[in-house]
């Protein structure tokens, strides 16, 4: 879809539901997002459902910048959803979307984001079908908050949660760690480095679909994105009420990713990704998973990590490379560079 | 990754920590302080100890410059957004720290306060010029490490002119801290992993006098696993042999003088002050920097008529006990219960550096 090269900034008439809103709304959010059930120009968007189990999930995303390597907020907000919604075992079917823009936002700024939701949502085959605008004053936002809902539906047979590890099963993550926080770290003014770091945002139902192909008998996934890998594994732990054991040289990290985090004091465990998930199966399980999803382009570096265990305090524990082990503990507040 | 990797590798761990094992001898203790928070994070994150014998132990010391620095310093920098609206520059890990009354620079931020966290100090620098219209205060702390870049700054601004721009001088030096703790009766270290970035700028042999006086050897020791395991294991050799000595380990950074540019740096912008409160350690003569008379019109203890600010500790927190090395965090009947890195009490739960906060992130429970 050719940008409309949109000129001005966003104000507070784009907001008043009055002729403002509704040329942004054709100009911008329809031509972009353009499928039937929204050509149809209703406050909902109807549409028939198979039988069986529904699925919903939604996500606000708010991030700085707005724009980032590998991703910007549009295609962010789809992909979180999607992902959300398919760490069910769902397969997605449609999503909303609304918007809170703040007044001066640049209208071509709005018009990238949109067009970038459009293009994810297209590629992903889930359509946008509903949604709402609000503008702001100056000040009272960053910019633009998007909030996505998705809904989906989890085929026969399968049956994914969170507490359903159990000791024994094994733990798998689908690639390279910390690449979406590090990416948009470096993105960020301020911090006075560079790197070729790419964010991972991507949308992960189709590798879902080729896991799932394999063996229906997952048992829990979920994509570690804010609070990164360890965060999700405490979760999980917690959650099952079992005990988790990873091995640190198994799990994968770029060397980009290690070097900025070196530099800052960061810990690649703890630092968000947006295309990646973590999946807990039968040990037996494990080959044929991973070799599935290493034959998808979204899980090429796909690894096993370490294994469910039984521990009653729940403790992510995990064995250094360099021979010793240590706690995985939750991340206490956000995760601080440290000085020195 | 170069340079890193080579002293992360497991199987020379396993080599040096066998080697450890045969030479420590058996129905004595050996009691090593590591000086610096960053020791402390590579013994717990690389689980350092499960690979030392059992009459070995690791003391932590006080050399977080985060958990050192007194309640009330906080106080007063979140008195200076407060009352005087200025712009408070500061490095990240000190947001959470907590001050008195439950405070902290997080809270004030929420609550309105404009604090601002930087990378550099140079950065303070820089949001001064964006901002002609506001007064900037760098809220500058740590240990001999983090004292140049805060030198450079002064020397910038003055020669800049700079009149809204400030500095909040909380520099510590490490000396001092080292003789103070060897010189408590209560205190028992048989040897100390000496500071590596510290001793990168003040050089080795700024420790001699304090090993000689002690007689306790000190082995400046990198951050790295491996740094660390040589050094515990050249502080045994030392130990076994009687000798006190200052020996080098981190030889690719640290020089037996320093970095000369970095000490005159600090020696033109800077002054000793008479006396500055540690947390856990007290009051401390000669054992802090201000800033020189030169660059006073640059000091925001002076443009602000600061006042110091008394704060009492939480009772039941020994941090005290645990930077003079006395007492293990655990030992604390607030840890992990009342004080936790979600809400810490005491400073040393609060940086990852700090010797609480590695317990409880790292090691509460033994694999």
């Amino acid at each position: 879809m050719k940008a409309t090269h949109i000129k001005g900034v966003v104000d507070m008439t784009h907001g008043s539901g009055g002729r403002a809103s509704a040329r942004l709304i054709e100009e911008i959010f329809v031509r972009h997002f353009d499928n039937e059930l929204l050509a149809q120009r209703n406050d909902q968007a109807a549409f028939n459902v198979p039988a069986g189990r529904m699925v919903i999930s939604t996500d606000a995303h708010v991030i700085s910048p707005l724009f980032f390597p590998g991703g910007d907020i549009g295609s962010l907000s789809v992909h979180g959803t999607i992902n959300d919604v398919c760490m069910s075992g769902a397969v997605p079917l449609y999503l909303s979307a609304a918007f809170i823009l703040e007044e001066g936002l640049s209208l071509a700024d709005l018009e990238r984001i949109v067009a970038s939701m459009g293009e994810a949502s297209r590629k992903a085959g889930v359509p946008i079908v509903t949604g709402d605008t609000k503008v702001v004053e100056k000040g009272k936002a960053d910019g633009v908050f998007i909030t996505t809902t998705g809904i989906g539906m989890v085929p026969q047979g399968v049956n994914i949660s969170g507490d359903l590890a159990r000791a024994g099963h094994a733990i798998l993550i689908s690639g390279s760690i910390g690449d979406h926080g590090m990416a948009v770290l470096s993105s960020r003014e301020g911090l006075g480095f560079s790197t070729s770091l790419q964010s991972d945002s991507a949308a992960l139902h189709d590798l879902l679909a080729a896991m799932l192909e394999v063996s229906p008998n997952i048992h829990c996934l979920r994509d570690p994105t804010r609070g990164g890998l360890a965060t999700t594994l405490n979760e999980l732990a917690m959650q099952s009420g079992v005990g988790m054991l990873i091995e640190e040289q198994a799990i994968p990290v770029k060397p980009e990713v290690r070097g900025a985090c070196e530099l800052l004091g960061l810990d690649p465990l703890y630092v968000a990704n947006e295309g990646k998930l973590v999946c807990i199966c039968d040990a037996a399980d494990a080959a044929p998973l991973l070799a599935a999803m290493q034959a998808h382009p979204l899980g090429r570096d796909a690894a096993m990590i370490g294994r469910v265990v039984e521990d009653d305090q729940h403790l992510v524990q995990m064995q250094t490379a360099f021979g010793g082990s240590r706690i995985v503990d939750w991340l206490a507040g956000e995760q601080l560079p440290r000085i020195c | 990754m170069k340079y890193l990797d080579e002293f992360r590798d497991g199987a020379t761990a396993r080599a040096l920590a066998a080697t450890i094992r045969n030479e420590a001898l058996t129905g004595r203790e050996y009691r090593l302080m590591e000086f610096c928070g960053g020791h402390t994070h590579a013994i717990f994150r690389y689980g350092i100890k499960d690979l030392m014998p059992a009459n070995l132990r690791f003391v932590h010391g006080p050399g977080c410059p985060v958990c050192v620095l007194p309640a009330g310093r906080i106080e007063a920098a979140i008195k200076l957004v407060e009352e005087h609206q200025v712009i408070l520059c500061t490095y990240a890990d000190l947001m959470r720290v907590p001050a008195g009354k439950k405070d902290s620079l997080h809270k004030a931020k929420a609550r309105g306060g404009d604090i601002r966290m930087i990378y550099s100090a140079t950065d303070a620098l820089g949001i001064a010029q964006a901002n002609p219209d506001r007064q900037v205060v760098f809220f500058a702390i740590g240990f001999e490490t983090t004292t140049p870049p805060t030198a450079a700054v002064l020397k910038i601004a003055h020669a800049m002119e700079l009149k809204n721009f400030s500095v909040y001088c909380n520099h510590v030096l490490t000396p001092p801290a080292m003789a103070h703790i060897l010189d408590s009766a209560e205190t028992q270290i048989d040897g100390i992993l000496g500071p590596s970035h510290v001793s990168s700028v003040i050089g080795s042999c700024a420790y001699a006098s304090c090993c000689k006086q002690y007689k306790t050897p000190i082995v400046i020791a990198g951050f790295e696993p491996l740094d660390v395991l040589a050094s515990t294991l050249m502080l045994l050799r030392q130990i076994n042999t009687g000798r006190h000595e200052v020996e080098n380990q981190y030889t690719r950074v640290v020089s037996s003088t320093g970095n000369e540019k970095a000490q005159a740096l600090m020696r033109d912008t800077l002054v000793m002050r008479a006396l500055f409160e540690w947390r856990g350690l007290g009051r401390l003569p000669d054992s802090a920097m201000q800033i020189r008379g030169t660059y006073a019109d640059l000091d925001a203890e002076k443009r602000f008529a600061m006042q110091d600010i008394e704060v009492a500790e939480n009772k039941g927190c020994i941090c005290p006990a645990v930077l003079r090395g006395v007492s293990d965090p655990d030992a604390c009947k607030l840890f992990g219960t009342v004080c936790t890195p979600e809400d810490p009490k005491g400073a040393c739960m609060v940086s990852s550096e700090g010797a609480c906060a590695a317990y409880y992130s790292y090691g509460r429970r033994r694999a």
